[in-house]
């Protein structure tokens, strides 16, 4: 299915040159371009890349499994040179001067930049749909797996009108992903926002613990929560992209020194029978999808039937969550946004009668109403006579929350399983319906305990809805426990065949994917 | 290094007034509204309404002010608190300023290992409570010159606390007595500074240069112990001394800023009355002051920054890397000597009087001066120390030079003191030939001396001859002399010295008028 290690596999044997692939990739983007996965697409850029790329496997020089690999980036990194918006008006024509430590690793490793992805404003949402350059599109949306189920249903309209939302906030890097025109993808993720949309994308959307990855140059969201998130169509790509990744960052105090050995080459999971899966009781809530919790439990019997322990265990402060994130969150945001006031860099109004008026109405014309109500709300929440009762009550419910994750762990086990989302993808008009806030709140259900700990999680896509649409379960592991986390997925993706998406519908000519198709099989025979 | 920049001040100052009467009412009840208010403007510092004090009846209480200072020292470093860029004072606006420092969005902080070495350092020298751990603190508020919009700080935990710094306050009535005061130390922090905006009120712009955002302070809170403008200058003073000694910052704040933060204290009553509080502030003008008085400044955690970790002999792992850990028991190993100490040093060594050595030290590079003259000098120390604080300081004073701008090297000034130890010139001479000195001419008092035939008269039998010469002319001084006046004598001295062109011994010339007169 077109692998990042597999077409790595092709590279290194002739059979593509990463000017072709990188080619393809590009026509891909522009054959795609109504998705609006991308903000910005570095054609030139990417070329040139791949130019020198192709020079160095002509030398016998080449840097690795990543050299000449096509890879795009969520628009909240920090590229050099090249444009970061958060997609908002307040960094529309922003051009860093530096390049985020994740983005740098990835081009020293030889990796073609394709361009910089869509996202809801400054990553605040969970749908893909509240930026300044409008809603990405889920390429399932125009799979054959989910037209075909349209078409058996009388009640669906026609036409285009009823596509579906990607997720979020890093939609724009997994449509990218999910429809061919790159191999992997950075997202960030602070509640979530790489875990929803590659579950609604059918992808492996990674979340690595806290401290692990650098966000030097990742432009904050909740700095105590944010990590760049990877995005790929397999666990393996994910390790690999991970192993790149992680390792101590002199620019970011937040990170540890090498808890991981590198380079990340997940093993076979030996003994499934010495697993200890856990199941969070207080997951298993009202508004979880009938589907997707009967997947659930048959993920679980999988473990079981093939001799681990899966066991019920407890996360008390769940529900707290996302009250808890809320106070948090608009906190930190509040205190980050104000440096958005139009003097240094980005969007600055016409009004000049005072710094202060200037500063105000800069504001009001940057943000969307999304990042405005967060700020108003963190601003409440830190003042001297309410910080007491919002901020500081809000950090020792994160701690609880964090120290149930640690009782479960000391309890014997090794890997929580539970749903990522508690849906598939819907259309875009009914995601709409329901204000940012409010999406944010009951999308973030299940992964945003994770960020509060700093655990890392992963979505795998489990099997295709009813509707013919992906669903993902989420595994969540010990702290720094990356490596075992990924083997165990590893392990669960290999027993579930999730199918690849089907875009011969959505491509006028198909080529491309059916030649993707073709390498992969070439690499198979190796 | 070019000069380091002058940034060094009291930048908040809490005041508070305290009753100091017979203590009728402060601890009871507060019966009337005027009462309550003033119990509360007396029990907490600067936040009430003060000019409620004013309210009470005349002569019903006596106030006192009592003041607290904030002190901003800059941190001699090479590189800001947070970043690799240089600290360098007078580089082109905007040129020291990394991403960083001009908060690029996704750039983080990284802690400064000089800053925090510097900070335990002058809190073990202030006798501080070395927090093993601190935190760091985002303080919010919009302003040109701080382009993040808050200023990272310690407001939470800071790296030192519950210190205390003794200083010397000149009283009594004896000559030379000083008396030792003790201000508390609340705590230390570390904490950035902001650039600086220059305002163009004609084109109504506002220019802003980061070469100074980013730089890294120690804010050194004292309690409000001090009683007086003088008691607080004084107090600053010290600490000045204590961290130019330590090295962890220039402090070289300019005498006019002495002088007129003393000023600005002793009319402290006057801007109690029309402000509510001091406070931190932006710049300097007066109209932040009212918007500081309003200012919440949403105080949250630093969530970039870890816990500040420090150690000491007992807690230091044993496979940390040296580089990635302090040990505050080896920085206590490496503190230098401290003013207090130097000073009972040189009252000890040199039977100085201790107001004398609070002046060598208060002048910058006056005490090495002084230690250079001694060196290479024969003369008492009680010489030199008159030398050096009356006559060399003295002119430095009337020409407002600092000691490295002498035109007199301390060779020279020790040159002159043998000249005058081993009796070759009379003091009177000495003094001519410092002025000389003074006139930078290249010439050393040994060759003034001889050019301006300064030297005492060595013959002798010459000396005789002036004094019989002087005898015979004043037959009635020598008739007082023989009666008794012990003045007299005095009188035939002076007149050949007079005689002699100063060039006499005034100690021999009375020995052998003494012996002429036979008695």
């Amino acid at each position: 299915m077109g692998s990042l290690l597999r077409v790595s596999a092709a590279l290194k044997q002739g059979q593509i040159t990463p000017t072709e692939l990188c080619q393809k990739c590009l026509s891909l983007i522009k054959k795609t371009k109504f998705l609006n996965a991308y903000i910005t697409v570095s054609e030139e850029v990417a070329l040139k890349q791949a130019e020198e790329s192709e020079k160095r496997y002509k030398n016998g020089q080449s840097l690795g499994d990543l050299d000449g690999i096509p890879i795009a980036v969520k628009d909240n990194f920090s590229t050099s040179g090249i444009e970061t918006t958060c997609a908002s008006n307040m960094l529309k024509g922003y051009v860093p001067p530096y390049n985020a430590t994740v983005v740098q690793k990835l081009l020293d490793q030889g990796a073609l930049l394709m361009g910089k992805t869509n996202l809801d404003e400054f990553a605040m949402g969970s749908g893909s749909t509240d930026g300044v350059f409008g809603p990405v599109k889920n390429p399932w949306s125009y799979s054959k797996q989910y037209r075909e189920k349209r078409k058996q249903n009388p009640h669906s309209e026609s036409g285009d009108s009823d596509w579906l939302i990607t997720g979020g906030s890093s939609g724009g890097s997994a449509a990218a992903v999910s429809a061919f025109t790159c191999y992997a993808a950075l997202g960030s993720d602070t509640g979530g926002s790489t875990r929803n949309p590659a579950a609604h994308c059918g992808l492996v959307g990674f979340k690595p613990s806290y401290g692990l990855v650098s966000r030097h140059g990742l432009i904050p969201l909740v700095n105590s929560m944010d990590v760049p998130g990877i995005l790929t169509r397999c666990v393996d790509d994910a390790a690999m992209v991970l192993g790149v990744l992680a390792g101590h960052d002199p620019k970011d105090s937040t990170t540890v020194h090498d808890p991981i050995n590198k380079p990340l080459v997940l093993s076979s999971l030996a003994d499934v029978s010495k697993l200890c899966i856990g199941i969070p009781k207080e997951y298993l809530v009202p508004e979880l999808s009938s589907e997707i919790q009967s997947l659930w439990s048959r993920a679980a019997d999988l473990f079981e039937s093939e001799g681990a322990k899966v066991i019920e265990v407890s996360l008390p402060h769940t529900s707290y969550s996302i009250v808890c994130y809320h106070v948090l969150c608009t906190s930190e945001v509040a205190s980050n946004m104000a440096r958005f006031d139009g003097l240094q860099y980005g969007h600055r109004c016409d009004i000049d009668v005072s710094t202060e008026a200037m500063y105000a109405a800069t504001r009001r014309e940057g943000f969307n109403d999304v990042v405005r109500g967060r700020i108003l709300s963190g601003n409440f929440f830190l003042l001297k006579e309410n910080y007491e009762n919002y901020f500081v009550k809000a950090q020792k419910v994160r701690r609880l929350i964090a120290n149930d994750f640690v009782n479960a762990f000391n309890s014997g086990v090794d890997v929580l399983l539970t749903p990522t989302t508690l849906s598939e993808a819907v259309p875009y008009l009914e995601f709409i319906k329901e204000d940012n806030r409010t999406r944010s709140a009951q999308d973030d259900i299940f992964t945003q305990a994770v960020n509060m700990a700093g655990l890392p999680a992963v979505s795998i896509p489990i099997a295709l809805s009813n509707q013919g649409l992906p669903i993902g379960l989420q595994f969540i592991g010990r702290a720094f426990y990356d490596q075992q986390l990924l083997t165990v997925a590893k392990w669960f993706e290999k027993q579930v065949q999730f199918p690849v998406i089907q875009l011969q519908e959505l491509m006028d000519d198909c080529s491309a994917i059916l030649e993707n198709e073709k390498l992969a099989s070439v690499s198979l025979k190796q | 290094m070019a000069a380091p920049m002058l940034r060094w001040g009291c930048r908040g100052r809490r005041w508070a007034l305290a009753w100091v009467d017979g203590g009728s009412c402060h601890r009871r009840g507060a019966p009337t509204g005027s009462t309550s208010n003033r119990i509360r403007g007396q029990s907490s510092l600067a936040q009430q309404p003060l000019r409620t004090a004013q309210k009470p009846r005349k002569g019903e209480h006596k106030w006192a002010a009592v003041v607290g200072l904030e002190i901003h020292a800059q941190i001699s470093s090479n590189s800001k608190l947070f970043s690799g860029s240089q600290v360098r004072f007078s580089a082109p606006p905007n040129s020291l300023v990394s991403f960083f420092d001009a908060s690029l969005p996704g750039t983080l902080p990284v802690l400064n290992r000089r800053c925090v070495e510097a900070a335990v350092m002058t809190g073990l020298a202030l006798n501080c409570h070395i927090n093993k751990k601190s935190l760091f603190d985002r303080k919010h508020y919009f302003y040109a010159d701080l382009p993040a919009g808050y200023q990272i700080t310690q407001q939470r935990l800071p790296i030192a606390v519950n210190g205390s710094l003794t200083y010397g306050i000149s009283a009594g009535k004896e000559r030379g007595q000083v008396i030792p005061k003790t201000v508390r130390v609340k705590q230390i922090q570390l904490e950035q500074d902001s650039g600086k905006s220059l305002h163009d009120d004609l084109r109504s712009q506002t220019l802003v240069d980061l070469n100074r955002a980013g730089v890294g302070l120690l804010e050194v809170v004292l309690e409000p112990d001090l009683s007086c403008g003088e008691e607080a200058a004084t107090a600053v003073r010290e600490l000045q001394l204590i961290l130019q000694a330590l090295g962890t910052s220039q402090a070289n704040m300019a005498d006019y800023e002495i002088q007129r933060q003393i000023s600005e204290l002793e009319n402290g009553g006057e801007i109690l009355n029309e402000t509510r509080s001091f406070h931190e502030k932006l710049g300097c003008t007066v109209s932040m002051r009212d918007k500081e008085a309003k200012q919440d400044y949403r105080f949250m955690p630093e969530p970039n920054l870890p816990p500040l970790l420090l150690y000491d002999a007992t807690s230091l792992p044993t496979d940390a890397d040296p580089q990635q850990v302090i040990n505050i028991d080896q920085i206590r190993e490496m503190l230098p000597e401290l003013p207090s100490v130097t000073r009972e040093r040189l009252v000890q060594q040199y039977g100085m009087l201790p107001e004398h050595s609070f002046t060598l030290l208060n002048e910058v590079g006056l005490l090495e001066f002084f230690q250079n003259v001694i060196k290479e000098t024969r003369a008492e120390p009680k010489k030199v120390t008159s030398w050096v604080l009356n006559i060399f300081l003295g002119y430095l004073k009337q020409e407002n030079l600092a000691v490295s701008e002498s035109p007199v090297t301390p060779s020279a000034l020790a040159e002159l003191l043998d000249l005058l130890d081993s009796r070759t010139i009379s003091s009177s001479a000495a003094k001519q030939v410092f002025e000389e000195l003074w006139k930078r001419e290249g010439k050393t008092p040994g060759q003034i001396v001889s050019e301006k035939q300064l030297e005492l008269m060595q013959d002798r039998g010459a000396l005789e001859q002036f004094c019989y010469s002087v005898m015979k002319d004043h037959p009635q001084v020598v008739m007082d002399v023989k009666k008794g006046n012990p003045r007299a004598i005095n009188k035939l001295i002076g007149l050949v010295r007079k005689a002699t062109l100063n060039r006499a011994d005034p100690a021999v010339i009375k020995e052998i008028l003494e012996k002429q007169l036979s008695l």
